[in-house]
């Protein structure tokens, strides 16, 4: 500025057509307009909940909540609090959101990469997939799945049996499974122990194989026994229990699986696969086309080409937009309660349904999604972290 | 380099390409062993459930609920007298839809190509044999015949007065207004109240207000987020980020709850303007992302071009900045508003009758007992064809601005 700030007093003129004093009063401004709307609005809230006698507190959520639940993993009893009845709710978000999230991953990638197959009637059937499931609201698809797939299926009398290992009828789908949770969860634990350790055994084994050219056959003897191992702790030490057809209709033995469940589920990962097939390929095509000529000419078949070169290279792109499709199915395991599919949202519709109290479990739901987008979020960017480009 | 070729080929002309059904199955359908396979087995499945589905189609569905309750389908428990108000509005969309076609076609050297008359008159064919829509194919046929007039006027009247797109612009946003006044009546019209709003109308009108709504305010968040005011910024990513981490269902359930006890004692919206202001406050978030994305593929020379120009930060933004971000952003913004659109089944769980909450209660119906496939099926058609030519309009869009070589 030319003149000297100190002689002159205070100059509205040059503080108007100052950009930096705009910038402030403009925050001030957005800041006081903000706060004013959110004093409004909860000063009516206040003046509501206080009217209809219900101040604001969480302390309900000890009282007995009074109402059964179809499905739980934990124990659970109608004369149990309101916060256990939430904890079963979310136990059973969580199963679904657990396997929607694998089957999901699996479909998806599958439908994905079937749409660069040589294959026409494969690569046709991906894009179908995709253009057909993308296009239908998912609340359709699940009333789909719930009445007119798995509501057709015949009653227990005429149940369809699989094998003699699984059965199907309108009340759900049994399959074998552990005769007790603990050595369920046993089972589950050791799958995932063994696939670390294979993992960790493979890159071990082929970092020795790149570095000396020979060796590894130690690392090879031990991937056998940990598969050896895994499979005697599966077949062996799970004490399975086949279910069985009982006379008349009905099954005994094997897990359950409620139909609300298998709908919800199935309605999930073939409304999200579709996207997440979308996803695989913009990945997969973001991969230059010499990446592919290179790998051929070196003598790769084109399953080596896609897992080797061409899939390494694209998960790159592929993870950033995986999680929020995560982040989206968790947000829709929301819609399994318009099928009574007891999970968070439901359990907490009905409790407010029972204590009037709409902010309170408003807060409680909004919690816990973000709690549950929040961690898909950070295990996410650990994984893509681990595949971006090592640069220097 | 040295190229090694064999002498025996050397002179030979190519090989001529087997050509021919036989050879292209053999190319795309049973290259190896293991493509022969994925073939057997695809076939096997695909032909029988293609055969099961329309066994099924032909023999056991029952079709007639879908004619029988047509007009529930369309428009709910909109009073069948004042259906003429529900033809003056698809009228009024046709005539709009027409002159905007031509307006745009201005400069095409024919507007009724071959595949546009073979697209027309399959659709008058559906008109005339499809059964549900057979009763009143005197009413949709003149809609047809109305947007191609309106095509062919809107075409004369768009060379001979260029700027004619804006008053376009204008009459369709002028036109919600009209299906606000002909759908709810009041300024002389019978009142209906939104109680018998439904059906397809509904969801088309919720997906249209929410849209509306929503793109404006998912652009000042867009633009929120990327300020470099820190109050503003902070107060946006606050926004987004919450409103991202909770369902929709949820967010409906706010809707028609919360409102309420957020305004003055007494006060109580219509719970049709709550579901919608509920869905465009959701859908905000997510089209500000959308935008988002776009405003950083500008390159940064841009702004400092404009403002080396003398802009300033608004026109800057309004010029320069935000068109070539929308530009960029317009497959995503179309994929939102689908979703948006597929959103309104939600509507259902709160108690509004749109398309999926109609069907709900047809299927409540003991006449009606267990047609769900049928039922479905027929809302799935619908949405279907709705998303796709959403998802195909944007894709045109794309093209059309498309100024890179």
């Amino acid at each position: 500025m030319a003149h000297d700030s100190g002689s002159r007093s205070f100059d509205l003129k040059a503080m108007l057509r100052d950009e930096r004093f705009w910038k402030i009063a403009f925050q001030v401004i957005t800041l006081l307009v903000v706060l004013l709307l959110l004093s409004f609005f909860l000063g009516n809230l206040n003046r509501n909940l206080i009217q209809q006698g219900r101040a604001f507190g969480f302390s309900f959520l000890r009282n007995p909540a009074g109402f059964s639940i179809g499905e739980s993993l934990i124990q659970y009893r109608p004369n149990d609090p309101y916060w256990r009845a939430l904890m079963v709710g979310l136990g059973n978000t969580l199963t679904l959101v657990v396997g929607g999230i694998v089957l999901t991953t699996l479909l998806g990638v599958v439908a994905g990469v079937a749409s660069f197959s040589k294959n026409w009637l494969l690569q046709k059937l991906s894009r179908v997939y995709v253009g057909l499931v993308q296009n239908i609201p998912l609340l359709l698809q699940l009333f789909f799945w719930y009445f007119a797939i798995f509501g057709a299926l015949p009653n227990p009398a005429n149940q369809i049996g699989i094998l003699g290992l699984a059965f199907l009828n309108n009340r759900g789908v049994y399959i074998p499974w552990a005769s007790s949770a603990l050595l369920a969860i046993l089972g589950i634990a050791a799958t995932v122990g063994a696939a670390i350790a294979a993992l960790f055994l493979w890159r071990w084994r082929t970092k020795i194989r790149i570095e000396t050219g020979v060796g590894g056959q130690a690392q090879s003897i031990a991937l056998a026994v940990v598969a050896l191992a895994w499979l005697a702790i599966i077949t062996l030490g799970m004490n399975w229990t086949v279910p069985a057809g009982v006379e008349g209709g009905g099954v005994t033995g094997g897990l359950r699986l409620s139909r609300e469940y298998v709908a919800s589920l199935t309605a999930l990962v073939f409304y999200t696969s579709a996207f997440v097939a979308e996803i695989v390929r913009a990945g997969i095509q973001s991969v230059s086309k010499g990446q592919w000529e290179a790998a051929r000419t070196l003598g790769l078949n084109a399953g080596m080409v896609m897992r080797l070169v061409v899939f390494p290279q694209a998960l790159r792109v592929i993870i950033p937009p995986m999680n929020s499709q995560y982040m989206n199915l968790t947000k829709n395991s929301s819609l399994a309660f318009a099928i009574a599919f007891p999970e968070i949202y439901s359990i907490a519709t009905t409790t407010y349904n029972q204590t009037g109290r709409p902010v309170e479990v408003f807060v409680v739901m909004m919690a816990t999604y973000l709690t549950l987008c929040l961690l898909i979020t950070v295990v996410m960017n650990q994984f893509n972290r681990s595949v971006q480009f090592k640069e220097r | 380099m040295t190229s090694v070729t064999p002498d025996s080929l050397s002179s030979a002309p190519p090989e001529i390409l087997a050509l021919g059904p036989v050879a292209w199955a053999k190319k795309n359908l049973f290259s190896d062993w293991f493509n022969s396979l994925l073939t057997v087995i695809i076939v096997g499945i695909l032909g029988w459930g293609i055969f099961r589905l329309v066994s099924w189609a032909l023999t056991a569905a029952q079709w007639q609920v879908i004619p029988n309750n047509f007009g529930l389908f369309m428009t709910g428990t909109f009073p069948s007298e004042l259906y003429a108000r529900i033809w003056a509005l698809l009228a009024v969309v046709c005539g709009l839809a027409g002159l905007s076609w031509g307006v745009l076609g201005r400069n095409v050297s024919t507007l009724f190509s071959r595949s546009v008359l073979i697209g027309l008159g399959l659709v008058c064919a559906f008109i005339v044999l499809f059964p549900p829509t057979r009763p009143s194919s005197l009413k949709l046929l003149p809609m047809v015949a109305l947007v191609a007039i309106a095509a062919v006027a809107g075409r004369q009247v768009g060379r001979k007065f260029p700027g004619i797109g804006k008053w376009v612009s204008l009459a369709w946003f002028l036109s919600y207004f009209v299906a606000l006044w002909l759908i709810g009546g009041g300024l002389g019209l019978t009142p209906v109240s939104t109680n018998d709003w439904g059906g397809l109308v509904l969801t088309l009108f919720t997906a249209v207000s929410g849209i509306v709504l929503c793109f404006p305010l998912g652009l000042l968040l867009a633009l929120g987020r990327r300020s470099a005011l820190p109050v503003v910024r902070l107060l946006s990513t606050v926004y987004i980020e919450l409103v991202r981490g909770v369902p929709l269902v949820a967010f409906l359930f706010m809707g028609q709850v919360m409102i309420p006890l957020f305004l003055p004692i007494g006060s109580r919206p219509d719970r049709i303007l709550r579901a919608v202001i509920a869905l465009a406050l959701f859908s905000a978030a997510y089209l500000a992302e959308n935008v988002r994305a776009g405003l950083q593929a500008v390159p940064r020379g841009q702004r400092e071009a404009a403002m080396s120009l003398g802009l300033n930060t608004p026109t800057t933004l309004g010029l320069i900045i935000l068109p070539q971000a929308l530009k960029i952003a317009i497959p995503a913004i179309v994929g939102q508003f689908i979703s948006l659109f597929q959103d309104t089944t939600l509507l259902s769980i709160v108690g509004l009758a749109e398309l999926l909450g109609i069907g709900k209660s047809i299927l409540a119906n003991p006449a009606y007992l267990g047609r769900y496939a049928e039922v479905y099926l027929f809302l799935a058609v619908i949405y279907w064809f709705f998303c796709y030519a959403m998802s195909l309009a944007s894709r045109k869009i794309e093209e059309k601005l498309n100024t890179e070589h």
